[in-house]
């Protein structure tokens, strides 16, 4: 690296900039700041899927030394009335839960009462023998027994897209040389981040309240206690510093939320309030899905007709939607499509976002059936997807704003030594294991919200930026670092970043893949004003040689302001703020998606993945040997942190295929497997080589930062790529995820 | 229509409480004296009583391995022992470790090959890595996976962790 480098860190590859914190203990996560005079609330949740709560029995609890108060629908004070004081930024359509509510059970684990004591050990033990009667009604929870009750939903929630259509599918299907139908089945999965749900609150003397919970959106938390408490938003500031990660499990304010806020206005009294590993299989999940993809191939292997079509469960009270079908419109050339999504009301709680949601699950779909029609047409899988490659997006009719798929199909074959596979199953074998070798591989939106930020430098050129962003383990606080370093031309150790408070300025929940691109530009935006704001001080020195200069006429490069056609002529940024005899000098910014480039492009990340399985002959046991996952996603802002993203999609995958599934018994309508001892999800024995490699997209169109987001992308084909590789080896096509040892023997 | 009943005590009666007694811990090093219920978990009373939130909770159950902590330089978890039982004992945590400016050499290690995402299991990764080699048994790869399997890392960051616990088994050799 030249020394003319040294602040440019946008696409370097530095270590998290909260590392030494993470590493020792010291970042704090919501359950744990230290509060004085706390008093701890334990969550008691129904046993029954459907009825009503005839009775709780709390004087007997109460009665022991200690124990607080028992708050239940039963004593719950008047709250906000309407349905959309409960509607926080991302819920779908409908009727909200409140807890507390009535009486009415609507789900099994539904939060029935909160039980406060002194200490956890004794509102953990009330909690165990408080006595609640309820009345039992019938429950519906079974969606594969009701797929045929499905509908299209109405509205949906924020960014559902209902499904597209052109063509006609069945004529396509009809002129087809080689035609397959499936049905492709995944059950349902919970996000289970390694943080248990919890939240803190501070009840100040002054009655006002900080709110530390597990989110991934303070400002939509805040939202909800305004609506539903009536509080101002001075009364109520939410943070979250660190969250133990997230996955979409902290879209929406989860109950954790309004149960610990109620309890401290109540009481008047600071509050601690966590969920047990078991009840956060309460708080929403990616919903079991059956999918039926037919596929049909002319002559040349060009796909001729698509159909796909998705049926998931909602909630009796809400219309929860995700995109699972449209991708199928837009990965691959295709004239005559037909994609269809229903979702089937049932007594179980609201589905909620989950990694990639609709796309993990779609591309399950698409992508093992892309890999049974390359088999029927006799076309090698990676050689089928390129001969119906996709140059525009036909679901919208638009050019893509960047798209080097190809490029990424020819980057994951040659890490991965693809030419070397021979096409047949069970052809390829290492003593007792037969070896299989498959692929797959997905789309994902690039999208950027609104977003603001705020920067200001002190005299001793010390930089803070802040965003209410959240850091759920994606590296936020690193690459607001490195983007406000590299903009001011400071070293990093220099920047502060600091996000996750509803004391700074306003960002959108973290999810979607969307925050590097948002928040990221908002960091870019308040650095450039602040920056003009230091050109002007620096011109007002005597014999500045910055004098005239526009600032698009400089750059801000190892803590010097220089000219950019003469570097030579600069001056050093600290002495700047010396002379101009400021304390400290600030800007705001806001942020927002260009809509006339939003209009003219489709804007996609995109990735292949390669997959070596070995499965035991004789004992079915499967291991994931080798992936090779190739992402396209514009610009990579941290080589380091999104590497592990991907990384971390890949074990995902790994658990989506092969582990992951929480198993209802629909006699009782409740999750049977509701505990990480039997919610398989991989551990490190699981997980061999696994490489990621950027393909780096220059998009101009996407956002000012030219990122298009890495945090679900990875994910995608992952799952599909395993089913193909497993049936490469075995000759046994599975079409029901996880693939576990029984469906393959 | 049918009625369930979730029932207290079997015979309707709470028992008064056993209440809380002092407790000495050592932990990292210092006697920690602490009013505590008999019942109440090390994990419970490093977090809630001893003020050392290092040590994470992520399932209470003895599932996931972000509560180990050493003890007399043996990896437990801490969810699984009473406090009580660890009387006497020598209780190292991740605050016990390193610090921010003086890191242990997994921690470095763990920073220098990103074997984490949202930190929370990291501090339980480190103490049981810690144990492994204290146990001296982990040499190749393959056993270091095997022998960290009970510490699940749901961001799926086990590429990096291996790579990190590798590199100071290695040095240690
Ligand atoms: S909290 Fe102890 S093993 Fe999970
Ligand atoms: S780093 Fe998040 S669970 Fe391991």
């Amino acid at each position: 690296m030249s020394t003319d480098s040294n602040t440019k860190y946008v696409g370097k590859a530095p270590s998290r900039v909260e590392g030494p914190l993470k590493v020792t203990g010291q970042a704090k996560y919501s359950a744990e700041f230290s509060v004085p005079d706390l008093v701890y609330g334990y969550v008691v949740s129904s046993p029954v899927a459907k009825g009503k709560i005839r009775k709780i029995h709390a004087d007997k609890i109460l009665a022991l030394p200690g124990v607080i108060q028992v708050f239940s629908h039963e004593n719950v004070p008047t709250l906000a009335w309407f349905d959309r004081s409960y509607k926080d930024d991302v819920a779908p359509g409908g009727s909200p839960f409140r807890p507390l509510h009535d009486d009415e059970i609507k789900f099994s684990q539904q939060p029935v009462a909160l039980v406060v004591a002194e200490t956890f050990e004794l509102a953990r033990y009330a909690a165990s023998v408080l006595e609640i009667e309820y009345e039992q009604e019938k429950h519906a929870t079974d969606v594969e027994a009701l797929r045929e009750k499905g509908q299209e939903p109405g509205s949906g929630k924020t960014g559902y897209k209902p499904p597209v259509r052109r063509g006609n599918a069945d004529k396509g299907l009809s002129k087809a040389e080689h035609r397959i139908k499936q049905e492709y089945i995944h059950g349902t999965q919970h996000h289970n981040p390694m943080e248990i749900f919890g939240a803190t609150v501070h009840y100040h003397p002054d009655g006002k309240l900080t709110v530390y919970d597990k989110t991934q959106g303070v400002y939509n938390c805040q939202q909800y206690l305004k609506k539903v408490f009536g509080l101002s938003a001075d009364k109520a500031r939410v943070v979250n510093l660190f969250m133990g990660g997230g996955f979409g499990a902290g879209l929406r304010p989860q109950y954790e939320l309004f149960l610990s806020v109620l309890a401290a206005l109540e009481l008047k009294r600071s509050i601690r309030l966590s969920l047990t590993r078991q009840q956060m299989f309460s708080l929403g999940h990616r919903p079991h899905t059956v999918q039926t993809v037919e596929l049909g191939t002319g002559p040349g292997g060009e796909l001729l007709g698509l159909k796909h079509k998705a049926v998931h469960e909602t909630s009796r009270f809400e219309e929860y939607t995700e995109n699972v079908v449209n991708w199928s419109g837009m990965l691959y050339q295709c004239p005559d499509v037909h994609l269809e999504y229903e979702v089937v009301p049932l007594d179980v709680f609201t589905p909620l976002d989950m990694r990639a949601p609709g796309a993990a699950t779609g591309s399950i779909g698409l992508e093992v059936a892309m890999d049974e029609m390359a088999y029927e047409a006799g076309i090698d899988p990676l050689e089928f997807r390129r001969r119906n490659y996709a140059d525009r997006d036909q679901n919208e009719d638009k050019p893509f704003s960047s798209k080097k798929l190809r490029e990424v199909y020819d980057e994951g074959a040659r890490r991965f030594g693809w030419d070397q596979r021979k096409m047949e199953p069970r052809s390829m074998r290492e003593g007792n294991k037969l070896v299989g070798w498959g692929m797959a591989g997905g789309v994902w939106d690039a999208s950027m919200q609104k977003a603001a930020a705020k920067a200001s430098i002190t005299a001793d050129g010390k930089l803070t930026v802040s965003s209410a962003a959240g850091e759920n383990g994606t590296g936020t606080y690193t690459v607001m670092t490195q983007i406000a370093a590299e903009t001011l031309g400071l070293p990093m150790e220099a920047v502060t970043a600091k996000l996750g408070d509803t004391t700074l300025p306003e960002a959108p929940v973290q999810g979607g893949s969307w925050t590097a691109a948002t928040v990221g530009s908002a960091v870019k935006s308040v650095c450039e004003a602040l920056g003009e704001k230091l050109l002007k001080l620096a011109q007002k020195m005597d014999d500045s040689p910055l004098k005239g200069a526009k600032p698009e006429d400089v750059e801000f490069v190892n803590g010097l302001i220089r000219l950019r056609k003469e570097p030579r002529q600069s001056v050093v940024l600290r002495d700047v703020l010396q002379v101009s005899g400021e304390r400290e000098i600030e800007a705001d910014s806001s942020v927002m998606p260009n809509p006339l480039n939003m209009q003219k492009y489709s804007m996609h990340a995109h990735n292949a993945v390669f997959v070596e399985v070995q499965v035991d002959e004789d004992l079915g046991t499967i291991h994931v040997t080798r992936v090779v996952n190739v992402v396209a996603a514009g610009r990579i802002i941290n080589q380091k942190t999104a590497r592990s993203q991907v990384l971390g999609s890949v074990v995902w995958g790994i658990s989506m295929a092969l582990m992951e599934e929480t198993v209802m018994d629909h006699r009782y309508g409740r999750y049977m497997n509701h505990n990480y001892a039997e919610y398989h999800v991989p551990v490190n024995a699981d997980v061999r080589d696994i490489e990621v490699h950027f393909v780096e997209e220059e998009d101009p169109h996407v956002n000012p930062l030219g990122v298009k987001g890495i945090g679900e992308v990875g994910l995608l084909g992952v799952a599909a790529a395993i089913t193909n590789a497993v049936y490469h080896a075995t000759g046994k096509r599975v079409r029901s995820l996880p693939l576990t040892i029984d469906k393959l023997l | 229509m049918s009625t369930v009943s979730t029932t207290s005590a079997a015979d309707g009666q709470l028992r008064p409480l056993v209440p809380p007694s002092p407790v000495t811990l050592r932990i990292n090093g210092q006697d920690h004296t602490l009013q505590l219920a008999p019942w109440t978990s090390l994990l419970d009373a490093l977090r809630e009583y001893a003020g050392l939130t290092g040590t994470k909770k992520g399932c209470d159950h003895g599932q996931c391995g972000a509560c180990t902590v050493l003890v007399d330089g043996k990896r437990i978890n801490s969810c699984l022992t009473l406090a009580v039982l660890q009387e006497g004992a020598d209780i190292t945590t991740i605050e016990g470790l390193g610090s921010e400016h003086a890191l242990h050499p997994l921690q470095q290690a763990f920073i220098d090959h990103d074997a984490f995402q949202c930190g929370y299991c990291t501090p339980g990764q480190i103490c049981s890595a810690q144990g492994l080699i204290n146990e001296g048994k982990a040499q190749t790869e393959d056993e270091i996976r095997e022998l960290m399997s009970g510490n699940v890392c749901r961001c799926g960051a086990y590429v990096g962790i291996l790579a990190a616990v590798k590199e100071v088994v290695d040095a240690k050799r």
